[in-house]
């Protein structure tokens, strides 16, 4: 707990965090309402249901990309992470600690962003297939708050590895906005590459898009994909915690 | 007690620490002495657990640094005073620190007093001088209040007034009964800190004794003496028991005080130009001692034309 808590303090007293915050937030949530008073929406258009307030979500989610990163790279920059080893000798119990005090906020930011995006877009141009009816509906606004913790801890992991902002945000950055599309573009292998990337995997649970037909037959369902987009963020976040362990700091 | 055993750190082929032992004694001042990049920080941050040894260990009161709960309670260190946040206060630093080892937060107040930073608590750690953050560096290390110190050349760039107040300081923590071990690459002002001194060159271990020690073995006193005809006077020093070394057109004689010297002149009537104590300085001495040990010597006496004064890159 008390390591939880000099973490706690360590977020809050720094102005950074609040920045990101605001821009992970207000970037898809405005540019959302600018969609949403443009939209010509005819009534047989709307099949897209509520995902159509959710698609600049992952715009949201580079900000926390980069957010998380640097809550572990500045560290690193600053040499505090040192002192934080000094603190807190078992490296692990700091890294989690850490983990645990920037994922928690990217999930307030992922509330904010689902239904946030969903509420400006309902306000401005609102139709009935925007209601919160279904499960699936559900899924596509309130699961942005386990999508963006997971892209933390993923984006954590990244950072620890790497420890360098720069490096660490470019490549969260260029793989997450660029690669992932890219990679589908590979002729006869690309799509099945793709279904097991880890960004498509959170767009899948949230079901983004859903109405593709390339996206019909995939090898998992929503909450498998939740799992597996879960288990490979872990993975990195346990890599970069040995890595960690066993480098000097 | 600080105790290295075989203590050894590599980075690929370069031996950074070299199977070095030593111990810090409780209650004294004991300072870590070697020219730039002798592996006084290495040493420092393996005793921290900062840094993996390659081979060897470091032990605090018997154990690893990694085996201790809430570490600040027993260990106090400050490596880089630039090791903080600057955006964060003062304040928020300690205050962080002091959480994570569940110390009171009043504590925090406290150690700000102590090191006179009190005014400027809420201020940016970043807008400091190097004096304040050295001060917020010490602050950070007696949090805990703990019975080691470690310090990592913390006069380093300091003025006058800061370098006399943190050698007050570590006196006074050494009195309260703390083991303060502190690293510098200057002897004369070791010898104004330190009780003891470890001396390091090259990652290996040149001498642990006291500082008088040190210093008296090291410096060694002589009396240069000139004249055009010093034959005979030569001739009497040796036969009175003092060593003789010429040096230019005089002499250097070690063993025998100016009056004993000048009286003998008398007596042998020799015409001296000159008689006068040599003190060895600290410098020369530390230099003797580690000379072989400096890794980047800088070759003064055949310093390169400017032509070709090009980086020799490293």
């Amino acid at each position: 707990m008390s390591v939880l808590n000099a973490e706690r303090i360590k977020l809050l007293s720094t102005r950074s965090p609040w920045w990101c915050a605001l821009l992970a937030i207000a970037l898809p949530v405005g540019l959302t309402a600018l969609i949403a008073s443009q939209a010509q929406i005819q009534p047989g258009d709307a099949g897209n249901g509520v995902y159509i307030t959710q698609m600049l979500s992952s715009l949201g989610r580079a900000v926390v990309l980069v957010m998380a990163a640097l809550s572990i790279t500045s560290e690193y920059r600053f040499g505090t992470i040192r002192s934080t080893f000094q603190v807190v000798p078992h490296r692990a119990t700091a890294l989690l600690a850490k983990t645990a005090v920037t994922a928690i906020p990217a999930m307030l930011i992922g509330a904010a962003v689902g239904f946030g995006s969903w509420a400006v877009f309902q306000a401005i141009n609102s139709f009935p297939e925007l209601a919160l009816d279904t499960a699936q509906d559900w899924r596509a606004v309130a699961g942005q708050v386990l999508v963006f913790g997971i892209t933390a801890v993923l984006a954590l992991g990244v950072g620890m590895l790497i420890r360098q902002t720069a490096g660490a945000v470019a490549v969260l950055l260029v793989y997450a906005l660029l690669v992932e599309g890219l990679i589908g573009l590979i002729p006869k292998i690309g799509d099945d590459i793709q279904h097991w990337l880890p960004f498509f995997a959170a767009d899948r649970f949230l079901g983004l898009q859903d109405d593709i037909p390339q996206l019909r037959d995939l090898p998992l369902g929503p909450w498998g994909y939740l799992a597996y987009f879960a288990a490979v963020a872990a993975a990195v976040l346990a890599a970069g915690i040995l890595s960690a362990q066993r480098r000097d700091a | 007690m600080i105790e290295a055993v075989g203590l050894t750190k590599s980075y690929g082929k370069t031996l950074a620490v070299d199977n070095l032992s030593f111990s810090v004694p409780t209650g004294r001042v004991t300072g870590f002495l070697g020219p730039n990049g002798a592996g006084k920080s290495t040493t420092m941050r393996m005793i921290l657990g900062l840094d993996t040894p390659t081979g060897g260990s470091a032990l605090i009161d018997g154990k690893r640094y990694r085996d201790l709960h809430q570490p600040l309670r027993t260990v106090g260190a400050l490596l880089d005073a630039k090791w903080v946040h600057p955006n964060r206060s003062a304040r928020a630093h300690l205050q962080w620190l002091a959480r994570s080892n569940k110390l009171p937060a009043k504590r925090v107040d406290e150690v700000l007093e102590i090191v006179g930073l009190t005014a400027v608590a809420g201020k940016r750690a970043g807008g400091f001088s190097l004096g304040m953050s050295q001060r917020l560096g010490i602050a950070a290390a007696l949090l805990g209040d703990p019975q080691v110190l470690l310090f990592d050349e913390p006069v380093n760039g300091l003025d006058p007034e800061g370098i006399l107040w943190i050698r007050k300081f570590m006196h006074r923590l050494a009195e309260e009964g703390r083991t303060v071990f502190v690293s510098s690459h200057l002897l004369s002002e070791m010898a104004l800190t330190a009780q003891e001194l470890v001396v390091i060159g090259r990652g290996k271990l040149i001498s642990q004794s006291s500082t008088e020690d040190f210093v008296a073995q090291a410096t060694e006193n002589t009396v240069l003496v000139r004249g055009p005809q010093l034959g005979h006077l030569r001739t009497a020093l040796g036969q009175a028991g003092a060593s003789v070394r010429d040096e230019g057109a005089g002499l250097v004689v070690s063993g025998m005080d100016c009056a004993d010297i000048g009286e003998l002149a008398a007596r042998t009537q020799t015409v001296l130009h000159e008689l006068s104590p040599q003190r060895g300085s600290l410098e020369e001495a530390f230099m003797q001692l580690t000379g072989d040990s400096v890794e980047y010597h800088t070759e003064i006496a055949d310093a390169p034309t400017p032509a070709t004064l090009v980086p020799a890159g490293k």
